[in-house]
Formats: C-alpha cells, structure tokens, sequence
C-alpha cells in the first residue's frame, strides 16, 4: 500500500476581480500530489474545509480527482481540529498546502499549527519532491532569487508550497462536475479571539518618500542636485593583471557569491 | 563660546591709535592688519598699510592675511567636511527588552531589517512615554556568520550573536531552540520579526505556535496597543490589539539615522538537545541565466568594452554569474534584448554586480541603483561606473576575464564542459 498524501486546498481570491478562483498555491498542491500520484510513490486525497456549495470546488476536481471531501465549517470558524481529526483519521504521511490563504486573515498559521499538534516537521515554501525512497524524502525548498536547497527528511511531514512548484494543470468542467464532493459534518468552534478584530478593506499604504535632512541651504542643494557616487571605493591600477583578477576574485568570494 | 566672538566690540583705544599716526604704538597696531573697523561698524581698508617687507625687501601681499584665519565661509566647510559623530544612544541596565530577528540575506541588515529596527525604538519610545521606569533595549538576534559594520548606527542596543556553524544555512528547528531560550531568559514585550521569503516569517511562525500566541502577519501599522495588518492577499486590513509576536511588511518603520547605539553582546547559551528532523543537504546549483534578471543574486555585464563574446560567457558559466548587457551590447546584437540593464531594461537587485568595460551611462547606472557592491573592470579610470564602484580594476577586459576563468576554474576544480552539463542537469530537476 502506497502511503497517503493529503493537499488540503482553499478558496482563493482573484487578484483583480476579487472573485472566488481556485488558489494558486493549493492549485499546486494538488498538482504535486498528483505528480507524485502519477510516479507511483503516494496516493492522493483531497480535502477542504468549509463551505460544500463552493462552485471552486469543482475546479479543483476537474483537474482529474475522482473525490475530494469537505469538512463542513461555517465561515469564521477554527478549522484546526476538525483537520486534525481528518488526518489522522486519513493516515496520511504527508500534508501538502498553500502557504498563505489567499481569503480570511491569511496569517499562514494554519501549516505550522497542523505540524505542531501533529508532531511532524514542517517544510516551508517546497518548489519540488525530487524522490522518497524508504521513508525518506528529498525536498528542494524555493529560495528569494530563484535558488534551490535541497533537504531531506522522513516521512510523515507537513509542507508548504512556493509559487515556484510546478504550476497547476487545467481544469476540466465535465470531470469536475461529475466528482463526488464527499461531506463531512464536524463539530465547530466558533474563533472568538478574530471575532474581536475588525475587518476592513485595505487602505493604500503610504508612499515612502526621500526625506533629505538637511541643515544648511547648502546641504539641501547637494542632497538635490549632487549624482549619487559610491565613493571610496578601491581601485587597482598600477598592478599586474593576474593580481588584479585574483583581487576580483576574492571580493567574490568574500561576498559568498561563488560557491 | 562661538556666540561670544560672533559679536562685535569695539575697542576706542585701538581705532584712536589707529587714527593718530604719532602714536608709538601705531606702527605696531596697524602691521597687524591693514583692516580696522571704523566708528561705524563698517571695514575701512588702509591701501597704504597692506602686505609686509619679506625678507629679500620686496613688499609681500597676503591676500590670505586674515582671511585665512577669521573667514567663517572657511570654518563652515570645514566641519561639514568632518565626519558627523552621532549622540550615543545608552539603555543602561535594561529591564525591557525589544526583540528583532532581522533576516541578515547575505550576511547584511537588510533595508527591511533596519526599518523594523527603527520601529522597535519608536515602539520602545511609546512604552518609556507610558511608564518612565521602563529602560527598554533592543536586542538584535543574529545567526551565523555576519558582515555587518554598522549595527551602532541601525539602532541595536544589545547584540545576541549566535555564530556557531550549526545555525548556518537552512536550520529553523536550532534558531527556534535558541529563541525559545530567549524567551524564557528576557521575556521580551515585542519579537519583531520581517515578513519575508528570507525565512522571517518561517521563524515567526514557528515561535508563535510554541509561544501559543496569535501573532500578527503582514503587519504594516503598529503602535504600542493596535496593529493594522494586510489579510485576504492584500485586500483587507485588520485592526487588532497589538500582539507580541509581529511580522512587519516593507517600509514600515523609519531607520535609525540621528543616533549611534552601544551593540553591545548579550550572551546566550544554548544547549543543543533538539531533536533535528530536517537535514540541510545544501543549496543547489541552479542554471544562473534562468534566474530572471531582476532577481539574480550575481551578475556579469558585459558592455561595449568586450570584444570576446566567448570568453564572456564561459567566464560567466564558470563563475555561475547570470549575464547582464549594457544597451550598446544588445544593439549590435551580441546579447538578447532581455538581457539588457538599464532605464529601458530591466532594473537589477544584485548583490554583486560585475562591469565589464561599461562606461557607466546615466540610464544604465539608474538600473543598477539597488545593486549593493559594484566591481568595475575598465580601461577608462575615469568613467563614471570605476567612480561608483566598490572595486574597480583599470585593466584590459580580455585579459582579465581570461584569469577569471582560471581562477574559477581552479577554485571549482571543473572545466568549462562540466559546468555545462550539470548546469543542464540542474534547470532540469
Ligand atoms: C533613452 C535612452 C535609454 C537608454 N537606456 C539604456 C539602458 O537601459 N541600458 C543601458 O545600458 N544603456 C541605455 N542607454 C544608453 C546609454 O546612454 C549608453 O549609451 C550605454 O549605456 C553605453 O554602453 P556601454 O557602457 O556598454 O558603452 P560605452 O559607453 O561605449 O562604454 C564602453 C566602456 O568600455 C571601456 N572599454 C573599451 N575597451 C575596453 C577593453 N578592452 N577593456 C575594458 N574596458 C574597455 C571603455 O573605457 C568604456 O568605459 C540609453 C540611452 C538613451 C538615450
């Protein structure tokens, strides 16, 4: 029996329209637990939390799921345990979802409160599941500036996903409409603590502006005019080529740009 | 002191024996200076009395004779040219403390993690205004290895610095151990973390769920008692009491820049029983020129003072630098127009940013303003990139590039051919 891997998918928000869509990094989600589905490493279930009507839904099935369940849950209400419950209920080993919801009070808590009463560990923005050979798997977790690391840790675990994994597959309205979205009903527990915070829509933010304090006129008017120049810098003339290169060279490492 | 000699005095005795040629001392008087200030406060000059004999008899004009010494324009230029020494900012025997995490990308404070540590001080500010006898510090916590010179002037007044090799790299389960002991030494009022990809939000997170606390994520105005944070995907605000733990979005706090602060170490020891469920294996070599421009770490530019475009780009595949080009390059086509640099390319947050024989144009140097060290390799000492540079070489390009790639070949210990292929390998996975 291949082990379990759950994606847990939300109800994203289109950054323009503001209209329901399907999440980007859930969307991902499903999809690497598809790949992994097609590799024949894990099995995939999908699950949601929330409201079963969501026309989203659908769009999520119809990238090729025959069944995605639904812990039912009004709006506002802590999803944790009814989760909590689900996988453990599910025996999955591993826990694949988005790192922020893109509705709500998107704090990303969710991933590392589901990790910690779960007990696994928790892998922050993955890009790819390179493979999980005996319990084992190699995760390479995206970077800012497009780098890679590569880390390895044993199943089970809970990860979030970067916008740099594989990008979801289209969805198929027929198939969608066809799947069999599975409810299940959950106690609920009503989150008084947000309940208190007041919810508005976003104010611009202020622009930051180039605030020159200067003293004297004099001072006002080079801040003004004068072209920014570094200064100070060092500069290598007199010397042989290869010591200027090997100059160039350590600067580079130093600064741990060439590895 | 200065007010006092700002002012004019006369002194009668001076201006009569100045006036009265038969006077013993009038000789001795008027050497000193051709110039006296008559009865009413204006500067007479006597054209008579000007210059002294030197000493082979010819009349000598100083025209800098006073000047030199009372001109204020003089005095003024120079103590602006004197290096400003900030007042210190001294928390002596804190009792509270500030705690800030700052993301250190690259071994540096980040833009983003001085803000934040100036929000700390106006946070600390706020609480000393409500309770006098709080002596609040901000404490800055700092993994690994680190460049930075100038936490005085970014406002750290106590400094917890972990260096030890096992906080280097990918290693969240230690950080939060050590943070974990932080907490239960200071009980800090505030952890101020930066919400950011660095791994800011990753430690914040993880803090707060041991801590148990609802902190507040994408925060952008904070007081002491409410915090307005972006939710939704940047749709909507909420307002919250404001909770210990926050991460603190861009550009949401001033910088530190009237006061320098002591820095000085905190210890902290750790001991190092967690259990380390995810093992590092390290970063992975990624194809540099599929990184998209605007967000590489490292790049080569070429520019009209290349001749050989070969060697430019093995020199770039075996630094695994991502190409750049300044506009002259990609008009006459030797590189593609998205690779171009500059008002009307793409503008550039490198961390190292490597010249070569690019002149430094107006709209090419807008494009690299984000850029942190500069490395120019010219033949021209005086243009204007060797001038914004951090190290410039005055040398021919193909000369130096060709020891470059030595030098890379050597310290990596590959040929051109195998950087190649796992460059490949690697775009690939
Ligand atoms: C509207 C507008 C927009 C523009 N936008 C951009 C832009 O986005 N990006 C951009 O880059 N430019 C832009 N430009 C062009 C810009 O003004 C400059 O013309 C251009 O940047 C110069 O490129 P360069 O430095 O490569 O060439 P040059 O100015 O010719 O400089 C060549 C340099 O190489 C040095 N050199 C020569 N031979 C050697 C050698 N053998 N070894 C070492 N060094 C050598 C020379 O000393 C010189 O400093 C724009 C111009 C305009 C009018």
């Amino acid at each position: 029996m291949l082990p379990k891997v759950l994606a847990l998918v939300s109800i994203g928000r289109h950054p323009q329209s503001g209209r329901e869509r399907r999440a980007e990094q859930d969307g991902r989600a499903v999809e690497m637990g598809l790949c992994l589905q097609e590799r024949q490493l894990m099995h995939l279930s999908v699950a949601h939390a929330g409201n079963a009507d969501s026309s989203v839904l659908r769009q999520y099935a119809g990238m090729g799921l025959s069944k995605l369940s639904v812990l039912a849950q009004q709006a506002n209400e802590d999803v944790l345990s009814p989760l909590i419950d689900y996988v453990e209920a599910q025996q999955a080993s591993m826990v694949l979802m988005g790192v922020r919801s893109e509705m709500g009070q998107s704090s990303g808590m969710l991933p590392y409160l589901l990790a910690e009463r779960l007990g696994w560990p928790l892998l922050p923005r993955v890009a790819e599941i390179q493979s999980i050979e005996e319990g084992v798997a190699q995760v390479l977790l995206a970077l800012p500036r497009g780098q890679r690391r590569l880390v390895s840790v044993a199943l089970p675990f809970v990860a979030t996903l970067d916008n740099a994994a594989k990008a979801p597959r289209q969805t198929a309205f027929g198939p969608g409409q066809r799947a069999d979205i599975e409810v299940i009903n959950t106690t609920s527990i009503a989150d008084e603590v947000a309940a208190q915070w007041q919810f508005t829509p976003a104010k611009p933010r202020p622009k930051r502006m180039k605030v020159v304090k200067a003293k004297t006129a004099a001072d006002r008017f080079k801040a003004a005019t004068a072209k920014p120049v570094g200064g100070g810098g060092k500069v290598l003339k007199n010397e042989t080529v290869e010591e200027k290169a090997q100059a160039i060279f350590d600067f580079l490492l130093e600064e741990k740009v060439i590895r | 002191m200065t007010e006092h000699e700002d002012i004019l005095r006369r002194d009668p005795r001076a201006e009569w024996i100045a006036r009265n040629r038969l006077h013993p001392l009038h000789q001795a008087m008027t050497q000193v200076s051709a110039v006296v200030r008559g009865p009413s406060g204006l500067i007479r000059k006597n054209p008579h009395q000007v210059g002294f004999i030197g000493p082979n008899g010819i009349k000598r004009i100083d025209r800098l004779a006073g000047n030199g010494q009372t001109a204020t324009g003089a005095k003024r230029r120079s103590s602006a040219a004197q290096e400003v020494t900030l007042p210190l900012h001294q928390v002596v025997e804190p009792n509270a403390y500030i705690i800030v995490v700052p993301d250190m990308a690259g071994g540096r404070l980040t833009a983003q993690d001085k803000d934040i540590l100036g929000l700390a001080h106006e946070l600390a500010k706020q609480r000393k205004a409500l309770n006098a006898d709080e002596n609040l510090a901000v404490v800055a916590v700092c993994f690994g290895e680190s460049k930075e010179a100038q936490f005085d002037e970014a406002g750290v007044d106590r400094l917890i610095h972990l260096l030890s090799a096992e906080y280097e790299g990918f290693a969240p389960e230690k950080r939060l151990q050590a943070l974990l002991q932080i907490e239960s030494i200071y009980q800090p009022k505030h952890w101020l973390f930066p919400d950011s990809v660095h791994g800011g939000t990753d430690l914040a997170l993880r803090l707060a769920v041991k801590l148990d606390e609802r902190p507040a994520a994408q925060a952008w105005q904070v007081s002491i008692d409410t915090t307005t944070c972006r939710a939704a995907s940047g749709s909507q605000d909420i307002q919250r009491e404001t909770p210990r733990i926050l991460m603190i979005l861009e550009e949401c706090g001033q910088a530190i820049d009237e006061t320098r602060h002591e820095v000085l170490p905190l210890a902290l020891e750790v001991e190092s029983s967690v259990e380390v469920r995810l093992e590092d294996k390290g970063l992975i070599a990624v194809d540099p020129n599929a990184v998209p421009l605007a967000e590489a770490e490292f790049i080569l530019s070429a520019g009209n003072g290349i001749h050989n475009w070969q060697q430019f780009h093995d020199c770039a595949a075996l630094l695994g630098a991502t190409e750049g080009a300044s506009r002259v390059a990609v008009d006459d086509g030797y590189m593609p127009r998205m690779r171009q640099v500059g008002a009307s390319g793409t503008w550039v947050t490198a961390r190292v940013y490597v010249a070569v024989g690019i002149s430094g144009a107006i709209q090419h140097m807008q494009g690299i303003g984000q850029c942190d060290k500069i490395v120019a390799i010219n033949t021209d000492a005086g243009c204007d990139m060797v001038k914004r540079a951090d190290l410039a070489v005055i040398a021919d390009s193909e000369e130096v590039l060709a020891v470059l790639c030595r030098l890379a070949q050597q310290h990596t210990g590959k040929t051109l051919e195998q950087t190649e292929t796992t460059s490949e390998v690697s775009h690939v996975a």
